[in-house]
């Protein structure tokens, strides 16, 4: 039988007592809660005092294409930027989903560095290849990118081959080399 | 003592005559130091070349020198991305001549399974590069194969002064992959055919008809 | 040795620095350049020495990057593990493992016993490769050849029993949805059989030449030290957390495939400094052998892939030519507008990788790709460590931690 890890319901319980109604769903024995993003610094720390001291991921999913499919996916509620913090916790092997949802202008969410040294990279990342800023980080620069790019990448308006970045550069021959 | 007799001239057994760009390059070719200039998982292949189960010590690729002063061969191996690419391109200029570059795998020779807006599709348009060597990631015998095919066109080809990179062929750019812009053959100006069919049939074009 | 590229410009400045409290003139700054003889490929740090102390370390990453994350929204989920094996080039068979076990969360599948049992040998014979080769590496950079080649030459064995399998040495793309690419053959197990009773004997030689040698021993103890809230504050996971009290082990505390019915330890040490770090992953090998031992003597017969009702995996050419089900199903798999069923949804599993916990968050949307495949690299956390692992210790010591972190620059920039 697949592994479902152990359940979240006296978190959730926690959690709803704090701060009033928790959205929060469950698929294939993973919970999910929706958070919104003026409350998203508080429940991270709530929920690392709670015993959540593995910060597992940060990422950042584009539901550009989602908001006008067909399938209206539950998941986005309409929003472009669906930030996700995936938490665990290494004394209860416990873990939790948290997603804050932003949206295009400028997408601005309060930065986690300062309760888990590891989102100090991963928001880096998520800066770099989407876009989304990170207010109260200490060195929000590009990570994987070269400095000089100006694109986000994974967005989904940037084509998979670029825009011919790639093949700017001058050219060595023998003659001059 | 070499005795002149009539048409041929006897040498001793203890002398070999040969040209000084042969010598040369028997020496050149036998002793190429390798820079390894490893990227990703073609960069494990080559050190499993390295290794004691195939051996490029035997090929006289001894010592994989890391600094590119020290080096005459350049083993490009895996994926250059963009980010990177000033860096190889300021190792290669760094190397003295005479230099040689071997682009070892998929990656390097043609951008491999990474189309992406990140990698590179094939470092010589951007290097000028000697030997491309197939396979995502070639092995290590494919890599051996190289070296000795390389090995090869250092002995035929080479001079001492390195006249053999001044040659039209050498200083020509070559791509492991042309571009095909016309696919179809629908562009007439580049199409001979077409345009012959054109010409001939271009009264037939006139309105009206 | 470190044969560091030194280049005498001087660096651009960059945003956010860390101004160190002492005066600047004194500090040297050393460029320890994306191209380096340390053999963990295309990472870059800037150095600023104090003579030969080291003050700070500012790494730089993306050298490597390729858009991985890009690419799989734009293939489907048998095309993507082609490109999973290309991540940690040093253990392919789990980066695969890890990838179908995240696509089988989201579609709900369940695996046959067979195909259970037989990808844990294969991971844990991918964990063997990875820390035979972590190892040698630190072992290399610090001057131990003999040691590197002793374990490269079991990774060539290793090597031969994949291209039994699977016609590959590595980058295999051995799984499947739903299965394998291909079946365990008399001939492999024979081959597992054989490496199981030669390699302790390796094993033994490797840790004499190295585990109670002096200058081995005087280069990696006491560098490095990673405390245990450290650790977990910094998002470690697998040796490198172990190597620090941290005893979290996914195979042990979320178990995945196989991994229940077997009996093997979980190796941590206190110390975390790189000598720990050295003897948990010796250790490791050690307890992944007791667990191909167990596993191959009892792989479970049946099929390999799950049944044709499931409509995931290929049906075999008997079922397609003589049943009706495999047929329809066979065309249901082939037809590029039809294919399996991918929930809406998101979700993440995540394996206990050699190199830590390697997990994959999957969106999908409908479609036979996914609408986003997030790989979470536990070498971005772990390179992340290191300057705060280097500050004060002296430029050799630079190699011996960045062996041991076992950072790998293509899971790094992904």
């Amino acid at each position: 039988m697949p592994f479902t890890p152990p359940p979240v319901d006296d978190v959730l319980a926690a959690l709803t007592d704090r701060f009033g109604g928790i959205e929060s769903s469950v698929f294939r024995g993973q919970t999910r809660v929706v958070v919104p993003v003026e409350q998203a610094f508080e429940t991270l720390g709530f929920l690392k005092d709670r015993g959540f001291d593995l910060l597992v991921d940060v990422t950042c999913v584009d539901y550009l294409d989602y908001r006008d499919s067909p399938m209206q996916m539950p998941a986005c509620g309409g929003h472009r930027y669906g930030l996700i913090y995936l938490l665990a916790s290494t004394t209860t092997n416990q873990r939790l989903t948290l997603r804050v949802f932003v949206d295009d202008p400028r997408p601005t969410v309060p930065s986690a560095t300062p309760l888990w040294e590891a989102a100090n990279w991963l928001e880096r990342e998520v800066w770099d290849l989407f876009g989304v800023r990170f207010e109260g980080h200490p060195d929000l620069r590009r990570l994987v990118m070269p400095e000089e790019f100006t694109a986000h990448p994974l967005r989904k308006d940037y084509p998979l081959q670029g825009r011919g970045e790639r093949h700017n550069f001058p050219v060595i021959t023998r003659e001059n080399s | 003592m070499a005795v002149a007799d009539g048409a041929k001239l006897h040498l001793p057994e203890n002398v070999v005559v040969s040209r000084l760009d042969e010598l040369a390059n028997w020496c050149r070719k036998n002793s190429l130091w390798p820079m390894p200039f490893a990227t990703a998982c073609c960069g494990i292949e080559l050190m499993a070349t390295g290794a004691s189960k195939h051996d490029l010590a035997r090929f006289g690729a001894e010592v994989f020198r890391f600094s590119p002063r020290q080096c005459d061969l350049m083993i490009v191996a895996g994926r250059v991305v963009m980010k990177m690419l000033p860096v190889l391109q300021r190792i290669w200029l760094q190397m003295h001549e005479p230099k040689w570059c071997i682009s070892m795998g998929a990656c390097a020779s043609t951008g491999g399974v990474f189309d992406t807006y990140a990698v590179v599709q094939g470092i010589d348009r951007f290097i000028p590069v000697d030997m491309y060597v197939p396979g995502c990631p070639p092995r290590p015998e494919q890599l051996i194969q190289a070296i000795i095919d390389l090995q090869d066109k250092i002995q035929r080809e080479g001079t001492i002064t390195g006249r053999e990179f001044d040659t039209a062929s050498r200083q020509a750019r070559k791509r492991a992959l042309v571009e095909i812009i016309d696919p179809m053959g629908l562009d007439a100006s580049r199409n001979p055919v077409l345009q012959r069919e054109l010409a001939a049939n271009a009264e037939s074009f006139v309105a009206g008809s | 040795m470190a044969d560091a590229v030194a280049t005498a410009e001087s660096r651009k400045p960059k945003a956010g620095e860390n101004a160190a409290t002492r005066s600047e003139d004194y500090l040297w700054t050393l460029n320890f350049g994306p191209q380096h003889p340390a053999t963990h490929t295309t990472l870059r740090i800037v150095l600023k020495l104090e003579g030969e102390r080291v003050v700070d370390a500012i790494p730089e990453m993306g050298y490597l990057h390729s858009g991985f994350e890009k690419i799989g929204e734009h293939l489907t989920f048998n095309q993507y593990v082609t490109v999973t094996d290309r991540m940690n080039y040093i253990s392919p068979m789990a980066n695969n493992v890890a990838w179908h076990h995240a696509v089988e969360t989201l579609l709900g599948i369940d695996l046959t016993p067979r195909c259970k049992v037989t990808r844990t040998i294969i991971a844990e014979l991918a964990r063997i490769s990875d820390h035979l080769l972590c190892n040698g590496a630190v072992g290399l950079d610090t001057g131990a050849f003999t040691f590197f080649l002793y374990g490269f030459y079991q990774r060539e064995v290793i090597y031969d029993i994949f291209e039994t399998l699977c016609g590959a040495r590595f980058t295999n793309s051995y799984t499947r949805v739903g299965g394998a690419s291909h079946d365990f053959t008399p001939l492999v197990i024979e081959k597992i059989r054989t490496f199981v009773k030669t390699f302790p004997k390796t094993l033994n030689d490797m840790e004499r030449l190295l585990t109670r040698n002096r200058i081995f021993v005087d280069r990696t103890k006491g560098v490095g030290v990673l405390t245990k809230e450290e650790a977990t504050n910094r998002g470690a996971t697998g040796p490198v957390a172990r190597a620090s009290g941290v005893a979290r082990d996914l195979r042990k505390d979320e178990p995945y495939l196989a991994y229940a019915d077997y009996d093997f330890n979980v190796c941590c040490a206190t110390a975390g400094d790189c000598y720990a770090r050295y003897l948990v992953r010796m250790e490791e090998m050690r307890q992944s052998l007791r667990i191909v031992t167990q596993a191959v003597e009892n792989i479970p017969a049946g099929p390999i892939n799950v049944g044709i009702d499931e409509r995931t995996a290929l049906p075999t050419k008997q079922q397609v030519y003589s049943t009706i089900e495999g047929t329809i199903s066979h065309f249901e798999l082939s037809m590029s507008n039809r294919g399996f069923e991918v929930p809406t949804e998101e979700c993440y599993a995540s394996i206990e990788a050699p190199n830590g916990e390697l997990g994959f968050y999957l969106a999908g949307d409908g479609n036979e790709t996914a609408y986003r495949a997030r790989c979470r690299p536990p070498s971005v956390l772990h390179f992340a460590l290191f300057p705060h692992l280097i500050r004060g210790h002296t430029l050799s010591d630079l190699v011996a931690v960045l062996g041991s972190l076992n950072i790998i620059a293509a899971e790094l920039d992904r």
